[in-house]
């Protein structure tokens, strides 16, 4: 349903994405693995329309989405969970939620409060809290929510495991997992090689810009070689 | 006690109109990030609406008050349409572009109120229903006064319903935050700001609607009001609709009570609270930090080195300018004058703003300081022309070295408005304090010495002084000092956590901005025999902002091409009818073909040469 060929990705003068080439079909979770700076999350700010400077081709449900502005994108079905969370911390948990409500789309699980509130209950007892008042994990937790009440078709996850406790990743495992039984696909940019294995069905690896692997974690097994030189910290 | 509760009273009633106005402002500047200053001509042209509907509806209190409302939702309609057919297309320009622009459409407005309304005052009829006085502790109180007392914490509470209980005032709130995420999560930004102009643009025409039964209807409504509507902004917290209304009430009740001890302070109080206010609370009295920040902007190129070919280019035309004395009448000559004088001006204002990142929107202080002391020098201390040359640069050096002490301590448009309340704070005293300054009548008679009275010899002095302070200036970006700078500039934590002083160095780059304009202010009192309070005042800052801005913030020589285009094209225009009008559209058509300044718009029409050449 994602089509991504040949990417190429700027800021400024400095070139981030050279010719970066991915894949998503329907109700699959793919993992876009490499270390800080490869190009993970500029990879899903292009496909967004949050990077000024693109070149290459984006298709989505065979439409051509590269160079639109952010709110088409997002109305044609793709929902993104920015890396830095960027919840609106003067907002309530609920107004958070409202700016992102969307109507209902055909062939997308529709969200409802409730539904999102059962998926994370922590969420559900501070529908009246500011966003600036919750901790970090529960922040991670809106921002996922705030994302799914666009109803979306298909959702960038930048980095949802990252600074977070461990309890939480748990937790947030459980979530990706809800999101593939619903229906949905999901591209999920990871470091953390055992938690894109446990929540993913395939994997990239990025690096420098360039894509350095495509195929499963049994192929990724069988070449050690390959998430020593390019995950290995 | 009587006297002092109807002071209380009257400011009040003053303390709503403002508010309306700067909730407006600080909801467009919130949203759009957009520093308005087109803000005080919606609120003249309410006023001037609602005086025409008025007068056709007169009498009745239905016919006054749908007056109001349909003067204000016309003047929401306006800013509809400037919205759509001018800031949205400027958007993605350098931050503060559209401040030009906004400048451009106060100025068209200027001369289309007085092409339909005419120059006269006009005074509106009383409020029907409203127009008696109400005895309170023995006091007379208008009636209208105690409506306008009760419309202010009306409008702010129907703002916070409209923000916290509609979807529409959650979007707004949100996109005041990070707007770029709400736009990833699916609201059609373009739409949102929009609306937001709207609301504002209805705020300001209300409040100037309200006006009319208590003051005359003037073209100077626009300017006169803009200063202090920002003032509560910043004051209040840019963004912030309640701190607005807090700052609106603390002003014009403070004011109301500092007029009966001290009458001339009203011109510069607001501005002594501004200063307080922010040296204590940077971000203003509810403001959060980052409020103050503009568009994420994409990192600046550094600044090259001219090659060869543009060296060669600027020697021609340094060495045309330098004979132009012997090959032109004498008028153009004075002309090179002024040209070289604002572009020294120019330039140092641009190394405040591009190289040092610090926006002002009060240069005009330095350059005002250093000619009143160049003049002041010559008047009462009877020192020559080239001692008082030296010591009008030293005089606004100093009051740079102080303000911009406290400038530094801020960023972005808290620290712009602290430059303003500066100036505004120099213009003020220097308007008031008759017997030393002159006021409103300036100084007269500060000629160059003998030997250099004829305008071919005067012109040279200008041209060494100017062209020497512009080539000082541009040594120092490409000095170690102004890498610093840039350094900063580009980013505080950065520069900080490398060791660097950056408090000291934005302060010595203030100074060193100051000083210059101090220098360009000599010039200037000299050529033309005399200064007067004006070389402080708002236009002249403004000025400087459009050069620096139309020529190019990003290149060096784009204020040098502003400046030369702003004082060419001004000295054509100003001898025309309407010349304000045609003005703003110049400004305007610069701004929408060229968002990048003139240096910008030169450089891409060069690269699409070479490209189609190559």
């Amino acid at each position: 349903m994602l089509e991504v060929t040949n990417l190429g990705a700027w800021y400024g003068r400095a070139q981030i994405l050279n010719g970066v080439s991915l894949n998503i079909q329907e109700n699959e979770v793919v993992a876009l693995m490499g270390r800080n700076g490869a190009g993970k999350s500029t990879t899903m700010k292009s496909v967004m329309g949050l990077v000024r400077h693109t070149a290459g081709t984006v298709h989505y449900d065979e439409r051509s989405i590269l160079g639109g502005t952010p709110h088409a994108i997002c109305r044609a079905g793709i929902g993104y969970v920015p890396e830095e969370r960027r919840i609106f911390g003067d907002l309530t948990v609920e107004e958070n939620l409202e700016v992102g409500r969307r109507p209902p789309r055909p062939g997308a699980p529709e969200w409802t409060l409730e539904h999102l509130f059962e998926l994370f209950p922590n969420l559900d007892e501070r529908r009246k809290n500011l966003g600036k008042q919750l901790s970090g994990g529960e922040q991670q937790m809106l921002t996922i929510a705030r994302t799914l009440m666009g109803n979306p078709k298909l959702v960038l996850l930048d980095e949802p495991s990252e600074g977070i406790a461990p309890v939480i990743v748990e937790q947030m495992a459980r979530v990706i997992a809800e999101l593939k039984r619903e229906g949905l696909s999901v591209l999920i940019s990871e470091q953390n090689l055992h938690f894109a294995r446990l929540v993913s069905d395939r994997a990239y690896i990025i690096e420098k810009g360039e894509m350095r692997f495509e195929g499963s974690f049994a192929d990724l097994d069988e070449n050690p070689e390959i998430s020593n030189s390019y995950l290995a910290v | 006690m009587g006297f002092y509760f109807a002071q209380l009273l009257t400011g009040l009633a003053n303390a709503s109109s403002l508010f309306l106005i700067a909730s407006g402002l600080s909801i467009i500047f919130g949203v759009t990030r957009i520093v308005n200053f087109a803000h005080g001509s919606f609120y003249m042209i309410g006023a001037y609406l609602a005086y025409t509907l008025v007068s056709i509806w007169s009498g009745s209190i239905i016919g006054f008050w749908g007056s109001v409302i349909l003067a204000a939702m016309i003047v929401g309609l306006i800013g509809l349409v400037i919205e759509l057919t001018i800031l949205r297309r400027i958007y993605h320009a350098p931050e503060l572009f559209q401040l030009v622009a906004t400048f451009g459409v106060v100025l068209i407005f200027q001369d289309a109120t007085l092409a339909i309304w005419g120059a006269e005052d006009l005074l509106g009829p009383r409020a029907p229903g409203l127009d008696r006085a109400v005895r309170i502790m023995g006091e007379p109180i208008p009636e209208y006064d105690l409506a306008l007392i009760a419309i202010g914490p009306v409008v702010l509470l129907a703002i916070w319903l409209l923000f916290h209980k509609t979807r529409w005032g959650v979007l707004v709130r949100a996109a005041t935050q990070d707007r770029e995420m709400v736009g990833a999560l699916g609201v059609n930004q373009a739409w949102l700001f929009s609306a937001a102009f709207v609301l504002g643009s209805f705020l300001a025409g209300l409040g100037g609607a309200l006006q009319i039964p208590r003051e005359a209807v003037s073209l100077q409504m626009d300017l006169s009001i803009i200063g202090e509507a920002f003032v509560v902004v910043v004051i209040g917290g840019m963004g912030s609709v309640s701190g607005a209304f807090v700052a609106a009430v603390l002003i014009s009740v403070l004011n109301a009570f500092a007029i009966l001890i001290f009458p001339q302070i009203s011109i510069v109080l607001p501005f002594i609270v501004m200063a307080i206010v922010l040296i204590f609370r940077p971000h203003g009295l509810f403001g959060k930090p980052g409020s103050e920040k503009g568009a994420p902007e994409e990192p600046e190129r550094p600044l090259a080195l001219m090659d060869q070919k543009s060296a060669m280019v600027l020697f021609a035309a340094l060495g045309v300018l330098a004979l132009s004395p012997f090959f032109t009448a004498d008028f153009t000559t004075v002309l090179m004058v002024d040209v070289m004088v604002a572009t020294l001006f120019a330039v140092s204002l641009h190394f405040m703003m591009g190289v040092g990142g610090m926006v002002s929107f009060g240069h005009a202080a330095y350059f005002g300081v250093g000619a009143y002391a160049a003049a002041m020098a010559v008047k009462f201390l009877g020192f020559g022309m080239l001692p008082a040359m030296i010591f009008g640069p030293i005089c606004a050096a100093m009051a740079a070295l102080f303000f911009g002490w406290f400038c530094v301590r801020l960023s972005g448009v808290y620290l712009a408005m602290l430059t303003l309340a500066a100036a505004q704070i120099l213009w003020g005293v220097t308007f008031q304090w008759q017997e030393f300054t002159g006021g409103d009548d300036g100084i007269l008679g500060v000629w160059p010495a003998k030997w250099a009275s004829s305008d071919k010899v005067f012109f040279y002095i200008a041209f060494v002084l100017c062209v020497g302070g512009i080539w000082m200036l541009r040594r120092a970006a490409f000095s170690p000092f102004g890498y610093v700078l840039r350094g900063i500039r580009d980013s505080q934590t950065r520069a900080e956590a490398i060791g660097v002083d950056t408090r000291f160095h934005q302060w010595m780059g203030f100074v060193l901005a100051g000083g210059f304009a101090g220098l360009a202010g000599v010039v200037f009192a000299f050529s033309k025999g005399s200064v007067f309070p004006d070389s402080l005042g708002i236009a002249q800052s403004i000025d400087g902002l459009i050069m620096v801005l139309v020529g190019g913030i990003h290149a060096l020589a784009g204020p040098i091409l502003g400046a030369g285009a702003f004082v060419l094209i001004e000295d054509w225009v100003t001898r025309l009818d309407y010349w304000r009008f045609i003005f703003g559209a110049i400004i305007l058509v610069v701004v929408l073909l060229a968002p990048d300044g003139i240096a910008g718009g030169i450089q891409r029409l060069l690269r699409m040469l070479k490209g189609e050449r190559a």
